[in-house]
């Protein structure tokens, strides 16, 4: 659940700024304004809250549960992440991008487990 | 060819920021709090003045900064590249979160966190050999 609405949430985000399009001005003025229009967007607020949603639950899980528990929440994060990229936006994964992001997946687990 | 080299040459940049910024945020936070005592809070008055030094500390107002800049890079290459490219792609933070363990607090990291960076920069490698964008621009 903590890792459908955390991820859900960015899908959400990102799907909010592609309806901004795409930022080519960096200057500071310009980039406020673009932060400005992507807050009227809904798919922000519902990307925020989701992520909100997501950061609450994994501290309450993180109560009761070892912290070793983030390791596959952050892995899995990472397939969710991909497969809403294709389903929800539209995007394409090639097939060495999808060997790029198991190998990211199993890096991150080997980090969190080399931490405890 | 030439916008497609500027579209991967903003992405990089924008990437470099938020690996950088991520961690860089998260560890001068943790150092601004570690430095203010939170154990003793037994009242309001309490509570207020450790508010005062939160709020007085250096090392939070540039963590919070950077954090910031952290959020922005995010959103503002989100509006162009894949998620499926920047999330894997910003994972290459737990390298640099690493290293600032080391520089900055001083940790010592793990032969199996190096083994698990490694990978991840594979990982990354050939995930930024891909096109960042594979959708139609709106």
């Amino acid at each position: 659940m903590i890792v459908v609405a955390g991820t859900g949430g960015e899908l959400c985000v990102s799907r909010a700024m592609k309806e901004t399009g795409e930022v080519k001005d960096f200057r500071p003025a310009a980039v406020v304004r673009v932060l400005l229009r992507a807050l009227r967007i809904k798919w922000m607020w519902l990307g925020v809250g989701l992520m909100t949603l997501a950061f609450f639950s994994l501290l309450a899980v993180l109560s009761f549960e070892k912290v070793s528990f983030v390791v596959p929440v952050t892995a899995l994060s990472y397939v969710a992440g991909a497969l809403g990229g294709r389903f929800l936006l539209g995007e394409r994964i090639s097939r060495s991008r999808w060997i790029g992001i198991m190998l990211v997946c199993v890096g991150v687990t080997l980090v969190f487990l080399g931490k405890g | 060819m030439d916008s497609h080299k500027a579209l991967h040459f903003k992405t990089f940049v924008m990437i470099l920021i938020m690996i950088i910024a991520g961690p860089l945020g998260n560890v001068l936070l943790g150092k601004g709090m570690q430095s203010i005592d939170t154990t003793s809070i037994s009242s309001t008055s309490d509570l207020l003045h450790v508010v005062g030094r939160v709020f007085a500390s250096g090392a939070i107002w540039l963590g919070v900064a950077s954090l910031l800049t952290f959020f922005v890079a995010n959103l503002l290459v989100l509006s162009w590249a894949d998620y499926s490219f920047v999330q894997p792609a910003a994972s290459m933070a737990y390298g640099v979160v690493a290293l600032l363990s080391i520089c900055v607090l001083g940790e010592t990291v793990s032969l199996l966190r190096w083994v698990g960076i490694a990978i991840i920069c594979t990982g990354v490698f050939i995930v930024g050999r891909t096109h960042p964008r594979t959708t139609e621009q709106r």
